[in-house]
C-alpha cells in the first residue's frame, strides 16, 4: 500500500492508501473523495483530475507525460509549475507518504 | 433553490445517470435522488471496456464512484432493477410491482447493440455492457480466429487489443472505409494502414450476409471462418419508455436546447437522447461521455436553479487503437469540407466556420481546437487558412 495525503483547497486533509500502480485520480475516486473528477477516466482528455503537487514531492512524481501540458492549459484552476493531471501520477513504493494539494475547482 | 423539484427520478445509472446525481447535489439540490439502473453492481465506465480492460481484466478500476460516495451524498442508488413504464399524468414510474413518484423524470437510458437482421447472429458475441467484456475476455484466453462486424470506434479497438494478443482478426465493414460516420477520409485511412500493419485483414463494402458457428459470410461469396464473432454494427438508442409514454422520438427522445422533452417534467441525456445542435439547431444525437457528463450538468442547472443557459459545450472525443490516439473536438457533419494539415490533422469546414478537428496523437492541436469551438466568435476559414490552418498559431 502506497499512502496518499490530499489536501483540499479549504485544508481538510485526506490520507488514502493506495496500490501501487494505481494512478493519484484512481486512488481519489475509489475512495469517493471530492475535489478530483477524473471524468475521462484517465484517458488524458479532461482535466478534471489537476493536482498540485506538494514542493516536496514534485522530484519524485518525475516529470509531465508528453501532452500533459496542453491538457493542463484547459484546467479550470491556475496551472502552477507543480501542476500534474493525477491520472498521470502512477503510485510507486517511492511516493509512499505523497501529499498533493487539490484546485478550488475541476470544472 | 427554487424548490421546483422534491424527488428527482432518474432511469439509467450510468455515465450521465450518476453524472445528473452528481451535479444535482453539486448545483444545491438537496431534495431526494434516486438513481436506478437495470444494470448489477455500480455506475461504471464503458470506454475501457474496448481499451484497456480487455488487456488487464480490471473491473474494479472501471467503477465511477464508490458504495460509500451515494451515501454520503444521499443518492438512492437502486440497481437491477428495470422502469417498466412512465404514469405521466400522475408523475409516476412503475418498476415491477412498485410505482415511484417523482417531480423530476431524467431519461438516461442509453442505447443497445443494433442488431440487424443477419441469420445466424446468435453466434455473434456484444460489447456493450461489463458482463458482455467479462465474456469476450474469457473467450480470448486461447488462441483464436475473430471475425468483427462493423469498423466503427468498438469495433476496431477490440481488433487492435486482439491482434496485439496474437489472435487473428478479420472486420467486415458495409461502409467503404472504416469509421465512415464519424470521421473524415484521411483519418480513416491512416487507421485503416495502421490495422493492415498489424495484421489484422480488412473487408469494405462488405456487408455481413450470414453468420454461423463457423464464421461469416460476405455477399461477395466468401466465408471467413471464425470461431470468435463480435457484432459491433452500431447502436439503437434506448427509446421505448419514452415513446410508450408519448413522448416524441426520433432516433432518440427528443429534446429541446435544455435537455428538456416535450414534457416539462422529463428531461433526457446521453446516448439516448436527439437535441439540437447549437451551432445549425439539427437535431443531433451524440455517444460519447462528453455529452452524458455535460447534458447531466445542464439538467442538473435547471432543475435546481428553475433555469439554464442553453446546451452550448463543445463535443469531444477519444478512440485508442493500438499506438494511435484519435481525438476529436467539434462536430462535423459528413458533407463538410475536409482541410488536411501538414501536421497531419484534419479540419473541418462548413463554408466558413470551423466544425471540428480531427487529430492523430496531438493533444496540443486538439486542445487548441476545443478552445477555438468554444470562442463566441471563433476565427473563420480565411484566418486559419492565412495560418496555413495550423491552429496553434491561432
Ligand atoms: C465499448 C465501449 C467503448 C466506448 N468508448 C468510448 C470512448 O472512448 N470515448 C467516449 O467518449 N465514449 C465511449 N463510449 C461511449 C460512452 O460510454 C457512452 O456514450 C456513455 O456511456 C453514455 O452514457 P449514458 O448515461 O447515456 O448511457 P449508459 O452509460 O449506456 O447508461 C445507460 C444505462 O441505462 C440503463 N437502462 C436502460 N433502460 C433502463 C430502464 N428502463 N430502467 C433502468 N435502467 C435502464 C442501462 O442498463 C445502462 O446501464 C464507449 C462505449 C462502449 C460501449
Ligand atoms: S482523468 Fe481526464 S485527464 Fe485525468
Amino acid at each position: 500500500m502506497v499512502k496518499v495525503t490530499y489536501i483540499a483547497h479549504d485544508g481538510t486533509e485526506t490520507t488514502l492508501d493506495g496500490a501501487e500502480g494505481d494512478s493519484v485520480m484512481a486512488t481519489a475516486i475509489s475512495a469517493g473523495l471530492d475535489g478530483i473528477v477524473g471524468e475521462c477516466g484517465g484517458s488524458m482528455m479532461c482535466a478534471t483530475c489537476h493536482c498540485y503537487v506538494d514542493d516536496a514531492w514534485s522530484d519524485r512524481t518525475g516529470p509531465r507525460k508528453d501532452g500533459e501540458d496542453d491538457m493542463l492549459d484547459c484546467a479550470a484552476d491556475d496551472v502552477k509549475d507543480t501542476s500534474r493531471l493525477s491520472c498521470q501520477i502512477k503510485l510507486t513504493a517511492e511516493l509512499d507518504g505523497l501529499v498533493v494539494h487539490l484546485p478550488s475547482s475541476q470544472l | 433553490m427554487s424548490g421546483v423539484s422534491e424527488h428527482v427520478v432518474i432511469v439509467g445509472a450510468g455515465q450521465g445517470g450518476l453524472q445528473a446525481a452528481m451535479s444535482l447535489r453539486t448545483e444545491g439540490f438537496t431534495g431526494r435522488i434516486s438513481l436506478i439502473g437495470e444494470e448489477p453492481g455500480l455506475p461504471y465506465q464503458r470506454p475501457p471496456l474496448s481499451k484497456a480492460y480487455l488487456k488487464t481484466g480490471a473491473a474494479d478500476a472501471l467503477t465511477l464512484r464508490p458504495a460509500a460516495f451515494f451515501e454520503k451524498h444521499d443518492i438512492t442508488l437502486v440497481t437491477g432493477t428495470r422502469v417498466d413504464s412512465i404514469v405521466r399524468d400522475t408523475g409516476h414510474v412503475l418498476l415491477g410491482s412498485k410505482t415511484l413518484g417523482y417531480d423530476h423524470l431524467i431519461l438516461a437510458t442509453g442505447t443497445r447493440n443494433l442488431r440487424p437482421p443477419i441469420d445466424g447472429l446468435e453466434h455473434a458475441l456484444d460489447l456493450r455492457t461489463l458482463e458482455d467484456a467479462k465474456r469476450l475476455r474469457k473467450e480470448l484466453d486461447r488462441p483464436r480466429t475473430c471475425a468483427v462486424i462493423g469498423a466503427g470506434f468498438i469495433g476496431l479497438e477490440f481488433a487492435a487489443v486482439a491482434r496485439a494478443l496474437g489472435h487473428k482478426v478479420t472486420v467486415a465493414e458495409a461502409a467503404q472505409r472504416p469509421m465512415a460516420r464519424a470521421v473524415s477520409s484521411p483519418i480513416a485511412a491512416r487507421f485503416a494502414e495502421m490495422h493492415l500493419q498489424m495484421g489484422t485483414r480488412l473487408c469494405f463494402g462488405q456487408a455481413v450476409k450470414e453468420v454461423d458457428e463457423t464464421g461469416i459470410h460476405l455477399p461477395d461469396g466468401e466465408k471467413i471462418d471464425a470461431d470468435l464473432i463480435l457484432l459491433a454494427a452500431g447502436v439503437r438508442p434506448n427509446v421505448e419508455l419514452a415513446q410508450a409514454a408519448g413522448l416524441p422520438c426520433d432516433n432518440g427522445i427528443v429534446t429541446d436546447a435544455q435537455l428538456q422533452t416535450a414534457d416539462p417534467a422529463i428531461s433526457a441525456l446521453g446516448d439516448c437522447a436527439v437535441f439540437p445542435d447549437p451551432r445549425t439547431g439539427r437535431l443531433v444525437r451524440l455517444e460519447s461521455v462528453q455529452a452524458a457528463t455535460d447534458h447531466a450538468r445542464t439538467i442538473a442547472k435547471r432543475i435546481t436553479h428553475g433555469t439554464a443557459t442553453p446546451y452550448a459545450a463543445v463535443p469531444w472525443f477519444w478512440s485508442d487503437q493500438s499506438d494511435l490516439k484519435l481525438q476529436i473536438a467539434g462536430l462535423a457533419f459528413p458533407e463538410d469540407d475536409c482541410i488536411e494539415c501538414e501536421n497531419g490533422s484534419v479540419l473541418r469546414f462548413d463554408g466558413d466556420a470551423l466544425t471540428a478537428a480531427e487529430t492523430i496523437n496531438n493533444p496540443k492541436v486538439h486542445m487548441k481546437a476545443r478552445k477555438i469551438l468554444a470562442l463566441q466568435a471563433p476565427p473563420g476559414r480565411d484566418t486559419l487558412k492565412r495560418a496555413g490552418y495550423d491552429l496553434t498559431l491561432i
